[in-house]
């Protein structure tokens, strides 16, 4: 245990590229997941498709497929690079591999959360003459929200373990699990302890956020 | 899919539909920017071009691009497929299925051990999963490949009396996390069985097991087939991650592939198609699954998020409208 934290700076070092990779992620995800929710609910046909087939599509395909198109398709092949240093290149990569893929969650998520919406709030926003956009903004989404607190916590909780795909996958950011693989391989600290510290520190990230969209949810949850 | 989002929106009238052809035509204009973007980068003439943006040339299949025919053509041949794709999608399926009878084993094994009424069985059984659910499947992954190392530093057992190959390192942390997240269903599914049945099992003289084992278990994988089913489709995505660890299997066919003929995204293109043919396929199944308890006036239970990612298959179909006998509101992830 004593190598293991002696190398302490190296763990928090993987942890902190876990957490920027989670935080921003979840966010780019949420608003995509937003905008592809409105365009699976709207009136016009064919934003319905596009949207469908997009969720359907990279909903159905290995995230570790996902990251690998974004590292070696589009950074590689393509030669987009997205800032000056590698490691940066290779972070906002896996920000928009893991977002693209996050938001299709985060779009199904919303969705059946507007499926709870009882008819009846709908048809009274209607027959005030609400349009379409008022009535997702200002009745179906804040309702909607509401009851989805806990499944999007769940999201989040997903991304935060899916963020260690993008350690490899063509991309190598070097986050916790990368961290935790190059120790056992250099050797510098015995196996089991690594490991357990290693679990243990995804522990502390993912069950206090289960716990808090725990509460969360039943705080905010609309009385019906 | 219309007669689910109706309500949301009146019959488009004269404006509205005026306005939604404003609408569409935008969106094709947006989505042939994209797809022009997209077919000119991987053609390769997006940035590194001599000619102008509206040219023959630039818009021409470049034969050093990626849709330059030489780059497909592999998929024509057949011993790509007899050499490269169809070895992959065997070892690919050979460790779902294998991961996923472990799984619905380990699940039923610690999801009845967490509801035991002793709390030696039910503690241990709840850390464990708890523990197996909250940490990354590539970890696990990583862990059961160093298991040799972990043998020679803690038990002083010499490296090379077993060898942990990439299969094994697959199948164990496929069937540990998934296993965990269907402990939950199965958790989920045995307390949302009606109270009266086990009481009047009860009532009858039977026994605490097999209360469970013949009028509970059987009734709550029924319930929880849909989810089970979804969680399947979860565990065929992540045995994708078996490229990482240079296990043979579909991706890592492909990404060998695409490195000998260079083709990158017609390897990316096939792969994706064939991974989402077959998990369209399963999520039908769990779809149909549902529609079948919905006929038979059982209802299922939401085979949303269980821990891990939420495979929403509930609503995708609006005729289950017609059978609302659950609430519409319902909406309990089988949470813990």
């Amino acid at each position: 245990m004593e190598a293991f934290l002696s190398n302490i700076d190296r763990v928090v070092d993987g942890f902190s590229w876990t957490v920027r990779l989670t935080l921003l992620s979840a966010f780019f995800s949420f608003i995509l997941g937003i905008l592809l929710t409105a365009m699976r609910v709207s009136p016009v046909p064919l934003l319905r498709g596009l949207s469908t087939a997009y969720i359907e599509g990279i909903r159905s395909t290995p995230l570790t497929l996902v990251l690998l198109f974004c590292g070696l398709g589009l950074n590689s092949a393509l030669g987009v690079s997205l800032a000056d240093s590698v490691a940066l290149d290779v972070f906002w990569w896996a920000v928009i591999g893991l977002s693209a893929y996050t938001s299709c969650f985060v779009s199904e998520t919303l969705r059946s959360g507007i499926n709870t919406i009882p008819l009846g709030q709908v048809e009274a926003a209607r027959s005030l003459g609400l349009t379409f956009t008022q009535n997702l903004r200002l009745i179906v989404v804040p309702q909607a929200l509401r009851t989805v607190v806990g499944p999007l916590g769940s999201v989040l909780i997903a991304l935060t373990k899916n963020t260690t795909v993008a350690s490899v996958a063509g991309l190598g950011v070097q986050e916790a699990s990368r961290e935790m693989k190059l120790m056992f391989d250099q050797g510098i600290a015995p196996v089991l302890p690594t490991f357990v510290g290693f679990a243990i520190g995804f522990l502390i990230l993912t069950l206090p956020m289960g716990y808090f969209f725990g509460w969360l949810s039943k705080r905010v949850a609309v009385v019906r | 899919m219309s007669a689910q989002h109706s309500v949301l929106f009146d019959v488009p009238g004269p404006r509205a539909r005026k306005r939604n052809a404003l609408y569409t035509v935008f969106t094709v204009f947006l989505a042939l920017i994209g797809l022009a973007i997209l077919y000119l980068g991987f053609n390769r003439t997006l940035s590194d071009r001599e000619s102008g943006l509206f040219t023959a040339e630039t818009w021409a299949v470049n034969p050093a691009g990626q849709w330059a025919a030489d780059m497909w053509a592999p998929f024509l041949r057949p011993e790509t497929w007899t050499g490269y794709v169809i070895p992959g999608l065997q070892n690919t399926l050979t460790a779902a299925l294998t991961a996923s009878v472990l799984a619905i084993v380990f699940g039923l094994v610690f999801g009845i051990g967490r509801l035991s009424k002793h709390w030696w069985i039910r503690v241990p059984s709840g850390a464990i999963v708890e523990f197996f659910r909250g940490i990354p499947l590539l970890m696990l992954i990583f862990f059961t490949m160093a298991l040799p190392i972990v043998a020679w530093q803690v038990f002083n057992i010499p490296t090379g009396t077993f060898q942990v190959t990439a299969l094994v390192a697959v199948v164990t942390g496929l069937t540990l996390y998934n296993g965990s997240v269907l402990a939950e269903v199965f958790r989920a599914g045995i307390l949302a069985v009606p109270k009266g049945q086990s009481e009047a099992a009860e009532s009858i003289g039977m026994s605490r097991t097999q209360t469970m084992w013949t009028i509970l278990v059987p009734q709550a994988v029924t319930a929880m087939m849909p989810a089970i089913v979804a969680q399947l489709v979860v565990l065929l995505k992540d045995s994708a991650l078996g490229y990482i660890i240079a296990f043979p299997e579909l991706l890592r066919s492909f990404t060998l592939l695409a490195t000998r003929e260079s083709n990158v995204i017609p390897a990316a293109i096939v792969c994706a198609v064939i991974y989402i043919v077959i998990n369209l396929a399963l999520s039908r199944l769990a779809i149909w699954l549902e529609r079948r308890n919905a006929r038979r006036g059982r209802p299922s239970a939401k085979p949303t998020a269980a821990g891990g990612a939420p495979v929403a298959v509930k609503g995708t179909e609006p005729d289950t409208t017609g059978s609302d006998e659950e609430p519409r509101g319902e909406d309990g992830p089988a949470k813990g």
